[in-house]
């Protein structure tokens, strides 16, 4: 960032190029041969159903493995190291709903399985903020949240909590003309992101634009029903552009959402408490408030879960696109970009000098949206 | 150990006076429990459905609660239009009033707590809002601001009173080195929870109907017409139902700053007007919707054609000195301001905001039934915590309510 702007700006490091040990197959540095992407894209897909469940199923064998010798509710509870804030919030917190679930947890009629579940929910209700959490919390937040859904309806999901590489930052790009709006991004995106069924959430609007008229997104139809591509018309998808500079996050009260070292944009969902500052913050329409209880069909949930990413909300709570952190931190595209059949979507970490991200932004004319408010999204437009 | 002696008489004392009254009282105090129970129900409804109970959506996320905790901030700072001519400037005409003005305070944000409550998502999670416990994003949040300044303003509205109450219930003068202090802080903080109130519109660059430098004077200056507006009436109800005495010169003193206000305020609505229809940019679209609707979809107009005349007219009718000192003008002229001024920067500043969406999509909000009862009930809650203020302060004022006058009363008899 230049010293003298007053205001932020997005810094890519677009200047100060640096050749990068990535294998590249054609061993050019920068240009369109994309077999880095290509490859890895593959190797990834090329896991079956039964394999991944397999996978999964072992996963959790040993995290029920590593838990069986780990320390019991209550030495997770005491045996912690806390400064004065968690101390005084634990003790509010037993001041508070004490008397409710140490009769559940100390009842001897109960079953064992009923007082496991509310000592789950107890120190769920009471955890602390997410993003202020140790590594040792993280991992007992998302083995409570396993082991809670395994009490509850007797499956087993995989949850992960994989924190944001060094080096890599994401970025997306957006074909325009390309995009033909068929929309088989946003059914991808509601299968891998486990949104709410009854009210039809979607991350992602495609919204129909007349050719020869420019972006007129008040004139455009984001909620066509009719076969596409229509005669005259263009597309243009809209999600969480994943701003760098993100005006959601400076608004929120208890710092429920945030910014990642990765450039995404993400959301304790346990921490929220629903006032939807944020959604009146953002500029571009990406965030999508709970007002019922989500559900989601027993067998169409997607098990292979992130914390911050698709694992199941609640009532009362915000979510957003988070380009598929379950899948972007592990190597793999986020689901529209897979789904997309035409390659208008094109997804990468913007700090690698030869992803096809990079190489878009640097061939390409592309713009972003509402770049006067200073946002700085990570979302670019281009056409071809 | 005397002090807290006195002070648990006081409780006493006041739960009796509260509990006792005239019929038209009592039926007062049972209509209010009434609203306040529906008004409870259907919050219960909201808690079991989560907030679809509401007409609120995606599009337009903010409704009826927020539009009114909007409007009671600005009645909650009002007060202190009395209170620094009372305790600082020593004005004697407004003493009878002042006591009641903080009680209508504290009574409004109470109202105000209760709305952002009914407005969250996980109420059961609202303990992360609390500083040191949860997680505080000062000083980035406006919110978290908010948060501060209100419990700030609500702690210093109880005490001063409490204080001087107390004093005078135990029969002896409130010292002056003691409260000055307290009310010349709560004149600035008054004027800071509204400032901060309208920063928390005024800061979104993503919605440009508020995103304004004016929104934060316009706040100021309309709280200062519709709560002084408010207490006027409130004080003419007092005159009429106890034997508390308020010098006309009283309510024509207050009666001027609600003129002057109210003038400030008609001057910064024509300036918005200008600049919203002079020249309309695309950012204008807003105001276009709020005043002519768009795309034959026009839900505000005939609120904010009903709030605009009112506001004209009331501002006129103070303004000329001969029906300022009429009552019965007066009154009227308070009331029609006071329902304007609701409209106006309620929903009508609220709503808009949201209309049309960040991509122009114009989608309308209508409040649903449960959302109107819990709006009823939280003002039901306000009107019943003023009512039980002011009749103790009354009492205490009137000196009905005096430490060991019964004893002494007694000892005598005997």
């Amino acid at each position: 960032m230049e010293a003298n702007k007053k205001w932020y700006q997005l810094d890519l490091g677009l200047g100060n190029k640096k050749t990068s040990q990535t294998t590249c197959g054609c061993g050019k540095s920068s240009g369109g041969c994309g077999s880095t992407k290509e490859d890895s894209r593959q190797a990834t897909q090329s896991i079956s159903a039964a394999e991944f469940d397999a996978a999964v199923e072992q996963e959790i064998m040993g995290d029920t493995a590593v838990a069986q010798t780990q320390k019991d509710g209550f030495q997770q509870v005491f045996d912690v190291k806390m400064d004065r804030r968690t101390a005084f919030r634990k003790l509010t917190a037993s001041l508070l709903v004490g008397a409710g679930a140490v009769h559940t947890s100390c009842s001897i009629t109960t079953s064992g399985e009923a007082k496991e579940k509310a000592q789950i929910d107890w120190e769920e209700q009471f955890k602390g903020n997410y993003k202020l959490m140790t590594q040792e919390e993280k991992q007992a937040t998302v083995d409570r949240l396993v082991r809670s859904y395994q009490l509850r309806k007797k499956k087993n999901i995989k949850m992960t909590a994989t924190d944001a590489s060094k080096d890599v930052l994401f970025g997306y790009a957006f074909n325009i003309s390309k995009c033909q709006g068929y929309m088989n991004c946003v059914s991808a995106c509601v299968e891998e992101n486990n949104q709410d069924r009854n009210s039809e959430m979607q991350y992602i609007r495609i919204h129909e634009m007349k050719d020869g008229q420019g972006f007129k997104f008040n004139e455009a139809d984001d909620n066509y029903y009719h076969e596409v591509p229509a005669e005259g018309h263009f597309y243009m998808g809209t999600q969480c552009f994943h701003c760098d500079n993100p005006p959601c996050v400076n608004v929120c009260p208890v710092e429920a959402t945030w910014r990642e070292e990765d450039g995404l944009v993400v959301i304790d969902y346990d921490w929220c408490i629903g006032c939807r500052y944020c959604m009146a913050a953002c500029p571009y329409d990406g965030r999508r408030f709970n007002w019922s209880k989500p559900e989601v069909p027993e067998e169409e949930v997607n098990k292979n879960q992130h914390y911050l990413g698709n694992r199941l909300r609640k009532k009362g709570v915000m979510e957003k696109c988070t380009f598929c952190v379950q899948r972007s931190r592990s190597g793999r595209d986020p689901a529209c970009v897979e789904a997309c059949p035409t390659g208008a979507r094109i997804f990468g970490n913007l700090l690698d000098p030869n992803s096809t991200i990079r190489w878009v932004l640097e061939n390409k004319q592309v713009f972003r949206l509402k770049e006067d408010l200073g946002t700085e999204p990570k979302f670019w437009y281009f056409m071809d | 150990m005397e002090t807290f002696r006195a002070f648990r008489s006081m409780v006493r004392d006041s739960l009796g006076h509260i509990t006792h009254g005239s019929k038209v009282y009592h039926l007062w105090m049972f209509l209010l429990t009434v609203v306040m129970l529906i008004g409870m129900y259907a919050y219960y409804i909201q808690l079991e459905q989560g907030l679809s109970a509401t007409g609120m959506t995606d599009r337009v996320s903010w409704g009826l609660y927020i539009s009114n905790f909007t409007f009671l901030v600005g009645v909650a700072a009002a007060a202190v239009m009395l209170v620094m001519p009372t305790y600082v400037l020593h004005d004697i005409d407004f003493k009878q009033a002042v006591l009641i003005g903080e009680g209508l305070a504290v009574a409004a944000l109470i109202m105000c707590l209760a709305f952002i409550v009914a407005d969250l998502g996980g109420p059961a999670v609202a303990w992360h809002l609390i500083p040191f416990i949860g997680v505080f994003n000062f000083p980035n949040s406006m919110l978290a601001w908010d948060v501060i300044v209100l419990n700030g303003y609500l702690f210093i509205n109880i005490t001063i009173p409490l204080y001087i109450l107390f004093r005078h219930y135990q029969g002896k003068e409130a010292k002056h080195n003691i409260y000055v202090p307290g009310a010349i802080l709560s004149v600035l903080w008054a004027v800071a929870i509204h400032l901060v109130t309208a920063f928390l519109y005024q800061g979104l660059q993503a919605r440009p109907f508020w995103n304004n430098a004016l929104l934060g004077p316009r706040f100021l200056a309309s709280a200062f017409a519709a709560g002084p507006a408010l207490i006027i009436l409130v004080l003419a109800a007092i005159r009429k139902f106890s034997e508390f005495k308020i010098p006309d010169k009283t309510i024509r003193k207050i009666a001027i700053i609600v003129t002057v206000a109210a003038q400030i305020n008609l001057i910064m609505l024509v300036s918005e007007l200008f600049k919203e229809f002079y020249a309309p940019t695309h950012h204008s679209e807003s105001a276009i919707y709020l005043y002519f609707g768009l795309e034959g979809k026009n839900a505000l107009m005939p609120w904010i054609w009903t709030a605009i005349p009112l506001n004209v007219l009331a501002t006129v009718l103070l303004t000329v000195h001969k029906f300022r000192s009429n009552f019965k003008i007066l009154y009227f002229a308070c009331f029609i301001l006071f329902v304007a001024i609701w409209i106006e920067k309620g929903f009508g500043l609220i709503v808009p905001g949201f209309i049309p969406g960040p991509y122009g999509k114009i989608a309308e909000y209508t409040p649903t039934w449960v959302e109107i009862w819990v709006t009823l009930g939280i003002w039901a809650l306000g009107a019943f915590v003023f009512t039980m203020l002011a009749k103790t302060a009354i009492g205490i004022e009137l000196g009905k309510l005096r430490y060991r006058k019964k004893e002494t009363i007694q000892s005598e008899t005997h």
